[in-house]
């Protein structure tokens, strides 16, 4: 029961963070139906320019939330810059092309990130100085820490406040309508371009959190974590039902607790002396020995096969209805 | 009648034309550096998993994102039946069938749970898939070891024939074949053959069965078209193309591990078949050359040119590279969108008549 509670809230806490992602993938899915690759860089970046603030500023023995605050309000506006930058110069122009032509775009502006962060940052794993004190409170026999704390409220405010500005304000309701019909939106008098690329910056500062409470929480970041994290979000967005709101926040939180459940328990469940029957057979059970199948290092594979469970019999996600008629 | 002919002349002097500077291209190329028929084999690999990833994405519109998966196949299968690994030491001609129907096998474990997905659902689980294989690839070395994990697998025979080792240098009438060359011409008789294959399909009655269900898949199922078993076949043949492909690289690396097949690889796979346009075959070829070539021009042409203008190296060589590549790929996107030789079809869409 306790590592089931510990894993739940381990999971929880790092399935807030994909949702966030997710957001942005979602958002800009709905609006203009573009698998925007650049995403996970968005928010590599964003790491990157909290990572530098913050060791900046550590030695200056400010308080902790505030320093961390600066680097978060340094790193979103960079973000937006960048996210507006790549939809104004790689989307926009190909917006009545073929449908893979902004993919292919996508590709190549994540690739030029990645290689402008590793002039910037290096190629070095950088290690975010520890200035947060953490406290563990126990719950119900698993621990959680006040970084968990902050990240759940931080995250669960953001989609909040990010589901108040899509259904209750002005460029909200211009946004749902873009993603209905971009054409009639013009014609209705909605700015399709502004809201387009307001969605892009809201998306992108999305990001920047996401990645500044993804570093803190695992202590480091690197120029290649976007790709790995972006591929997780991604996912998450496409199990929720790629280009609905709440489907990314449901993906990402269920994506984060199925993945950590995963990690946990897959070593015992195969572990194949375990099993009286076949323990008798395996010579490497004598004596206390164990015979694991497949140990945590799949944990990456769960989230891939909880995917295509629900899309094998959801094809358009938890709770997507719309669906794209061709690659 | 008479143009019909002249044209069949030009068709005949090009193909001559082509098929002698295919021969004397290794020659050339060895007198510039080995390095350069290496990486012209690598190309024609490249050119291979194109061909094969356009039959899936090109000519049947299903976007494959793990494309990588069924060249990890084909290479692991020559792998595992070829190497001291498990004492297997079996011919090429027995294992490449074998390594191509275990891909269109895999071919198929993709498809079928995937055939009601569409568009960018579809992306994401082939995504999936090709990170799936990759991570049982990296850890199938425990408890039993199959793949010998991270490490990967070492010492993998070269083809041979009769005495004859694809590995040894040889000296037949006065001309020195080295390894790369006669892998080189191995490889283009395979691309020829594909090529083959990918024109003759493309005008078949699959092959126009693949376009309906790529340009509306409801009306191509009215049509009497049976859209699964095509989709299935779409996904099998492309798989077996990779696994071909896999096979001799397998053979030419003489190593192989997980590295070689990470999702930044399909990607680059599905670039060049959009950046050269899908659909296409001759476009598809030209973009998996250009891919395939830009990056090793640039990095034989970045480096001195940044010695000759600062007098040193102010960046890595490598990363002004990746650089570039990313540009290029956003660059030619902006200013041809539909990929640098359209495909027949878009075309006929444009003019409006066939």
């Amino acid at each position: 029961m306790d590592t089931f509670l510990q894993q739940v809230i381990n999971g929880l806490t790092a399935g807030s963070v994909y949702a966030v992602v997710a957001l942005g993938y979602t958002m800009v899915y709905g609006i203009i139906q573009l698998i925007n690759f650049a995403h996970g860089e968005v928010v590599m970046i964003g790491a990157m320019v909290a990572f530098t603030v913050i060791n900046a500023l550590a030695p200056t023995g400010l308080p902790p939330l505030v320093i961390v605050l600066a680097g978060t309000a340094c790193a979103i506006p960079i973000c937006m810059l960048v996210g507006y930058g790549m939809e104004r110069l790689a989307y926009r122009p190909l917006r009545q092309a073929p449908r893979l032509a902004p993919l292919i775009t996508a590709i190549g502006v994540s690739i030029i990130l990645q290689h402008v962060a590793l002039l910037v940052w290096s190629r070095n794993i950088l290690a975010f100085p520890q200035i947060i004190p953490s406290h563990s409170y126990v719950i119900g026999g698993a621990a959680i820490t006040t970084v968990q704390i902050a990240i759940l409220a931080i995250c669960f405010g953001m989609m909040a406040a990010l589901a108040i500005l899509v259904y209750r304000t002005p460029l909200g309701t211009a946004m749902r309508a873009t993603a209905q019909n971009p054409q009639v939106a013009g014609l209705m008098g909605v700015d399709v371009n502004r809201v387009i690329a307001a969605t892009f910056i809201i998306g992108a500062a999305l990001g920047a959190v996401a990645g500044v409470l993804f570093g803190t929480y695992y202590g480091i970041a690197q120029y290649t974590m976007g790709s790995v994290l972006g591929l997780k979000a991604f996912s998450a967005a496409v199990l929720g039902g790629i280009g609905n709101i709440p489907g990314a926040m449901l993906g990402g939180v269920l994506l984060g607790i199925v993945e950590a459940l995963g990690a946990g328990y897959i070593g015992d469940l195969t572990n194949l002396c375990a099993y009286e029957t076949l323990a008798e057979r395996i010579s490497d059970c004598q004596g206390g020995g164990n015979f694991v199948l497949f140990g945590s290092n799949y944990q990456d594979v769960f989230a891939f096969i909880v995917l295509i469970l629900v899309l094998v019999f959801r094809p358009s996600g938890l709770l997507g209805e719309r669906v794209g008629e061709r690659a | 009648m008479k143009d019909w002919r002249q044209r069949r002349g030009v068709l005949l002097a090009g193909g001559i034309l082509i098929a002698i500077s295919l021969a004397l291209l290794p020659f050339a190329l060895a007198q510039v550096g080995t390095s350069w028929v290496r990486i012209t084999n690598y190309a024609i690999l490249y050119v291979l998993l194109a061909l094969g990833l356009n039959i899936v994405v090109g000519f049947a519109g299903l976007l494959d994102l793990g494309y990588i998966a069924f060249y990890a196949v084909g290479a692991y299968t020559y792998a595992l039946l070829a190497s001291p690994h498990f004492n297997l030491h079996l011919p090429f001609w027995i294992i490449l069938p074998i390594g191509a129907a275990i891909a269109a096998f895999f071919g198929l474990l993709l498809g079928a749970p995937t055939l009601k997905l569409r568009g960018d659902y579809l992306a994401i689980v082939t995504l999936g898939f090709g990170e799936i294989v990759r991570i049982f690839l990296n850890n199938l070395s425990r408890p039993v070891n199959i793949t010998n994990g991270p490490q990967g697998i070492a010492r993998i025979d070269p083809f041979h024939i009769d005495g004859v080792n694809f590995a040894q240098p040889e000296t037949i009438a006065g001309l020195q074949f080295s390894g790369p060359i006669k892998y080189y011409y191995l490889l283009v008789l395979v691309m020829l053959a594909v090529i083959v294959v990918n024109l003759r399909l493309q005008n078949s009655r699959i092959g126009r069965a693949w376009e309906a269900i790529r340009e509306d898949e409801i009306a191509a199922r009215a049509m009497g078209i049976d859209t699964r078993n095509m989709k299935l076949l779409a996904f099998a043949m492309g798989a077996s193309f990779g696994g071909i492909a896999g096979g001799i690289f397998s053979a030419i690396q003489a190593f192989i591990s997980p590295e070689s097949f990470v999702l930044v690889e399909s990607i680059m796979v599905v670039s060049m078949v959009v950046l050269g346009g899908m659909g296409n075959v001759g476009g598809v070829i030209l973009g998996a050359i250009l891919l395939s070539f830009t990056p090793e021009l640039l990095r034989w042409t970045v480096d001195p040119a940044q010695q000759a203008l600062f007098g040193r190296s102010l960046i890595e060589p490598e990363v002004i590279r990746m650089l570039l590549f990313g540009l290029a790929l956003v660059l030619i996107m902006l200013f041809r969108p539909a990929g640098l030789l359209p495909s027949a079809v878009r075309k006929r869409e444009l003019t409006g008549h066939a």
